[in-house]
């Protein structure tokens, strides 16, 4: 898809992929509104953006919070026009130390599939007929590898992307024909705040740049067109033989 | 009308909240060539309409219009947004102390405010008063304290959307949300487009009838003060896209008709047409047309709208598609037969039959 010009609307947007992507995705020319909780790095964030001569905005809110999507929704659209790419990065591991399922609580359960599942399809939800009227639109879910595999202590956090992964396909089996696409990225382990959570043990040095996977995705939007819709990607994989090229 | 009493003899009685199953709302068509109509489902509008034929819909989406304020003066006051001013303005219609439970019109008046008076409106949240109609003090024009995501973040934690006497309980924005709602630019639900769910726009899609949007910002269907009612529909601000456009254009050159979901899309496409010399053409920009019966549509062949009583400034808007008296016996016939109005009511197709 075509980037420059388009509103863009990334969750989880104050840092690590999220927050790459938004830098990403300003640099094609994109018109970004992030979003994230905390409103102070979401700011810096924004203020980094436009510092680079990018368009972007910072929109605190909780995408678990049902009474929050149609907040986020209306107002990204009243700032950067209506939203052409909906990017569902947002996402929480729960509880960390991660722990077996026998020890999660139900209630640490529920708020990961509030946010990582419910609050994505809320989004979707809100956005995705406009979508359809205008004949355009894509929905980014941004995955993990915990979708397709069972790995212990990943309970929580595993059995929302699977999920997550399932609702793209059922999207995208849904709208097809109406112009709206969907496409599920598996980033791959990255040294973020949220790997740090989930493994500490883990050397940085093994783990990717969050911007260089941001590259990557940017890099699947813009040939999404050859991307079948729903399908499930992994961005070390993606062959990358489109030059990234600077919007003129 | 009092709460739970019966309406008047010949007034279609108001739906009092949102249905489950939009098929099985009612559907009056109405043919203003053959003078018939014929009742139906919502559910059958996909086997009225056909192949090349255009639905053209308001994608605004409702934004929580109604806040409530306080004087510097310490009195109440309910703030309902009526529509963006230049220079990052809004004009608001005030109401004095009490709440939706009061209908609009018996609302008590609001405190008379001059300009540079301001308004709480819940946290450290402020607006300012910038200008006050010399007609009726209730509409006044403001400046909010703050713009930018700060601006939409407050009116959407401070904000709810505008109420309604005649349903039964407080409407969530989720309840005044059409299925494909994009900006919020409307001050109250573009309702004609409500029951389109995505089921019935999916098999509309596949009888070849498309769908094509204009954004449009309606703005409030009341004001509680007779001589600014009378001055209803302000002025409102549209915008027409390029793809609507050629939608519009591809819908003529195969025969196809083109029905506006709403009297907000008929004011957007007619208001352009009549600022370019009865051509539709892409762009934005604020309408003042009032249309009724002496209005010759350039652009619209059809309505697909609420049940609208006669002597409402919707009900002159619909005698450009077909003679009052038409009208008025199909508005009695669907008063006489359990059809219901206002936001969450049936629909009329008024149209032509291919």
């Amino acid at each position: 898809m075509n980037i420059r010009g388009t509103s863009a609307l990334v969750t989880g947007g104050s840092r690590g992929l999220g927050a790459a992507l938004g830098r990403a995705l300003a640099r094609q020319g994109a018109r970004v509104v992030l979003v994230a909780r905390e409103e102070a790095d979401l700011e810096r964030t924004a203020a980094a953006i436009r510092g680079e001569g990018g368009l972007a905005w910072a929109l605190p809110g909780d995408v678990g919070d049902k009474e929050q999507a149609q907040y986020l929704a209306g107002a990204a659209a009243a700032l950067a026009g209506p939203v052409d790419l909906l990017v569902h990065n947002a996402s929480t591991l729960g509880p960390t130390p991660l722990r077996l399922l026998l020890d999660t609580d139900c209630e640490d359960l529920e708020r990961v599939l509030a946010v990582n599942l419910v609050g994505p399809f809320r989004l979707t939800k809100v956005v995705a007929g406009a979508m359809a009227v205008r004949g355009e639109g894509l929905v980014v879910h941004v995955t993990s590898d915990a979708s397709v595999n069972a790995y212990a202590r990943w309970g929580a956090y595993g059995v929302s992307k699977a999920a997550l992964d399932h609702l793209a396909r059922i999207w995208a089996a849904e709208m097809e024909g109406t112009g709206v696409r969907f496409l599920t990225v598996d980033p791959g382990e990255m040294d973020t705040r949220m790997h740090s959570l989930a493994m500490p043990e883990a050397d940085p040095a093994s783990l990717a740049d969050p911007a260089a996977v941001a590259d990557r995705v940017v890099s699947m939007i813009l040939g999404s067109a050859e991307i079948a819709s729903a399908a499930r990607v992994e961005a070390a994989a993606w062959p990358g033989e489109r030059p990234l090229r600077a919007a003129s | 009308m009092a709460r739970g009493a019966p309406p008047p003899r010949g007034v279609v009685t108001p739906a009092t909240w949102p249905r489950d199953e939009p098929r099985e709302e009612r559907l009056l068509l109405l043919d203003p060539a053959a003078r018939t109509w014929t009742d139906a489902r919502f559910g059958d509008l996909p086997g009225v309409l056909g192949h090349g034929d255009l639905l053209v819909v308001n994608d605004a989406a409702t934004l929580p219009a109604s806040l409530r304020g306080r004087t510097e003066a310490g009195q109440e006051v309910e703030v309902r947004l009526a529509g963006r001013a230049a220079g990052g303005e809004w004009w608001a219609v005030l109401f004095g102390a009490g709440d939706w439970r009061t209908r609009t019109e018996d609302r008590d008046a609001p405190p008379v405010l001059r300009p540079g008076q301001r308004i709480a409106l819940g946290g450290d949240f402020l607006a300012e008063v910038r200008a006050v109609d010399p007609a009726s003090a209730r509409l006044v024009r403001l400046r909010f304290d703050r713009g930018g995501p700060a601006l939409w973040t407050a009116l959407y934690r401070h904000g709810r959307p505008i109420q309604y006497a005649h349903v039964r309980a407080p409407l969530a924005l989720w309840h005044v949300q059409t299925g494909y709602a994009a900006r919020p630019w409307a001050v109250e639900l573009p309702s004609a487009g409500r029951a389109l769910s995505a089921g019935l726009r999916r098999d509309l899609a596949d009888r070849g009838v498309r769908l094509a949007g204009v954004t449009h910002a309606a703005g409030l269907s009341a004001t509680g003060d007779p001589a600014l009612d009378a001055r209803l529909p302000l002025p409102e601000q549209f915008e027409i896209g390029a793809r609507t456009v050629s939608a519009i254009a591809a819908a003529r050159a195969q025969g196809g008709r083109v029905v506006a979901v709403g009297t907000t899309v008929v004011r957007a496409l007619e208001g352009q047409a009549a600022r370019h010399g009865g051509r539709i053409q892409a762009g934005a920009g604020v309408t003042d047309l009032v249309i009724g019966a002496g209005h010759r549509p350039r652009v619209v062949d059809g309505l697909l709208t609420g049940l609208h009583e006669p002597g409402s400034s919707h009900f002159e808007l619909l005698q450009a598609f077909a003679p009052r008296d038409l009208l008025a016996a199909a508005h009695a016939h669907a008063a006489a037969h359990g059809y219901l109005a206002h936001e969450f009511g049936d629909s009329c197709l008024i149209l032509r039959a291919s």
